[in-house]
């Protein structure tokens, strides 16, 4: 129980989120309308899915300093996490999009970041299933992941500050400090921001023993 | 300190001659490079099927890059196939993996410069030539031909370990170039349209901060791949 502690914060913040989220009083803004509720599922999938790529990445780091098949394992999970934190992301913000700015794909510089990271987790994917030795294939990838995520930062921080993009925040259009005069945004997002990570990496837990537990039946059978 | 670097700086010389040499007694590479270059241009110019100076602006530099990234990915992906077992395996007991990497960026990084150029010449020849800031283009060129092959030869080597390392090198290597592409073009666009120069420094310096991050991840992560 003592150590399953943040297992039980992570329902009772998503519990939080989804039920204040939909019931909250939001401030009422032309266009946004109700979509500003979309702040609590949105914008958490991003800071998760960079928050679970860097997991991904200090694992791969550690798996070059240290090889195990622990570190390996996790490297792998996280960055399927990661994966399917970046698809949730990118549906919800098109299907966001449809509705503010008219089209479910708008060539905004944020989209384009998200959509080529996604590629280079996927092209991560097809790089671990070519090889058919665990051990090249560990090392290997990891090199890959290290090395795609330096060439991902500037790709995700700096082009996207440097073109004018329709999201809140960038290029004239107000974010969300703006709009937020008593907090009562804040007071959800953050915790939404915590809950969605930590799910995040009590899938990764949950996943990565099993395969290790997976790879034990293996070499006993 | 010192003494090391005196002696990666001398593996790296000898690891550059070595590739020249090669290159200049096979003349394989560079020439099938050359008529590769030469032929997708002009398959674009037939199927575009135009007279010169008929393509737009954006299209012609969209076009243009687009030929030099498959160029760069053909060309760079032999860096490290084309060397057999055993010499890989002579190299491992001589050299240090660092004086490898460089050696490889650098002899690519002029290989690339100089299909760059040839390719702006014969496309510039073929398609018409638009571009008002010539020097500029230039060294947009420069900037691109070192940053493909900086962030293409470590992927290279990454391609080919594996099995099907052709399709792999190209999978790999597209969305982490695609930062450095969307920056060139920008840049070229305005060299193209002849806009003063300082409007394109932000682009210059995240490219060059771009190769820095990049030339660095390679030197740091190349032995952990030259080990296996």
């Amino acid at each position: 129980m003592k150590k399953n502690w943040w297992k039980i914060l992570t329902v009772l913040l998503l519990v939080f989120t989804v039920a204040v989220g939909m019931l909250s009083e939001v401030p009422r803004l032309a266009i946004l309308n109700e979509t500003i509720r979309n702040l609590y599922f949105h914008v958490p999938m991003w800071f998760g899915m960079i928050l679970i790529l860097l997991v991904s990445v200090v694992y791969s780091i550690k798996y070059l300093r240290k090889p195990s098949i622990k570190n390996d394992v996790i490297a792998h999970e996280a960055a399927k996490v990661g994966i399917l934190f970046g698809v949730l992301g990118i549906v919800t913000g098109m299907e966001w999009a449809k509705f503010t700015w008219g089209e479910y794909w708008s060539n905004d510089p944020k989209q384009n970041g998200a959509a080529i990271g996604l590629l280079i987790y996927f092209a991560y994917l097809v790089l671990r299933s070519s090889f058919a030795e665990q051990q090249q294939r560990a090392r290997i990838s990891a090199v890959y992941n290290i090395f795609a995520f330096a060439a991902l930062i500037p790709l995700l921080f700096i082009l996207p500050r440097l073109t004018d993009s329709l999201h809140p925040g960038n290029g004239g259009n107000p974010g969300f400090n703006a709009y937020d005069l008593d907090s009562s945004l804040r007071m959800v997002f953050y915790p939404a921001v915590l809950g969605w990570t930590l799910l995040g990496v009590w899938i990764i837990n949950v996943k990565s023993r099993l395969e290790l537990l997976r790879q034990r039946i293996y070499e006993n059978v | 300190m010192r003494k090391i670097t005196k002696v990666l700086f001398k593996e790296v010389i000898y690891l550059m001659q070595k590739d020249f040499l090669l290159e200049w007694r096979q003349k394989y590479a560079f020439n099938g490079m050359l008529l590769y270059v030469s032929s997708t241009v002009f398959v674009c110019y037939l199927s575009f099927g135009l007279r010169s100076n008929a393509l737009q602006v954006p299209v012609w530099n969209a076009l243009f890059w687009i030929i030099l990234l498959f160029t760069s990915v053909n060309a760079i992906a032999k860096s490290f196939m084309q060397e057999n077992r055993g010499r890989l395996l002579y190299f491992y007991s001589i050299v240090s993996p660092q004086g490898i990497i460089l050696a490889k960026i650098l002899y690519n990084a002029c290989l690339m410069l100089v299909l760059a150029l040839i390719c702006f010449v014969f496309y510039a020849f073929v398609l018409g030539n638009p571009v008002e800031d010539i020097p500029m283009f230039l060294l947009s060129i420069l900037l691109g031909a070192i940053g493909f092959a900086t962030s293409l030869t470590m992927i290279s080597g990454i391609a080919s370990k594996a099995a099907n390392s052709g399709t792999l090198m190209a999978v790999l290597s597209f969305p982490v170039i695609v930062p450095m592409l969307l920056m060139l073009i920008k840049m070229s666009k305005n060299a193209m349209d002849g806009l003063e120069r300082a409007a394109s420094l932000d682009e210059l310096l995240t490219l060059l901060a771009i190769n820095m991050i990049v030339v660095t991840v390679s030197y740091i992560l190349f032995p952990y791949l030259w080990r296996s």
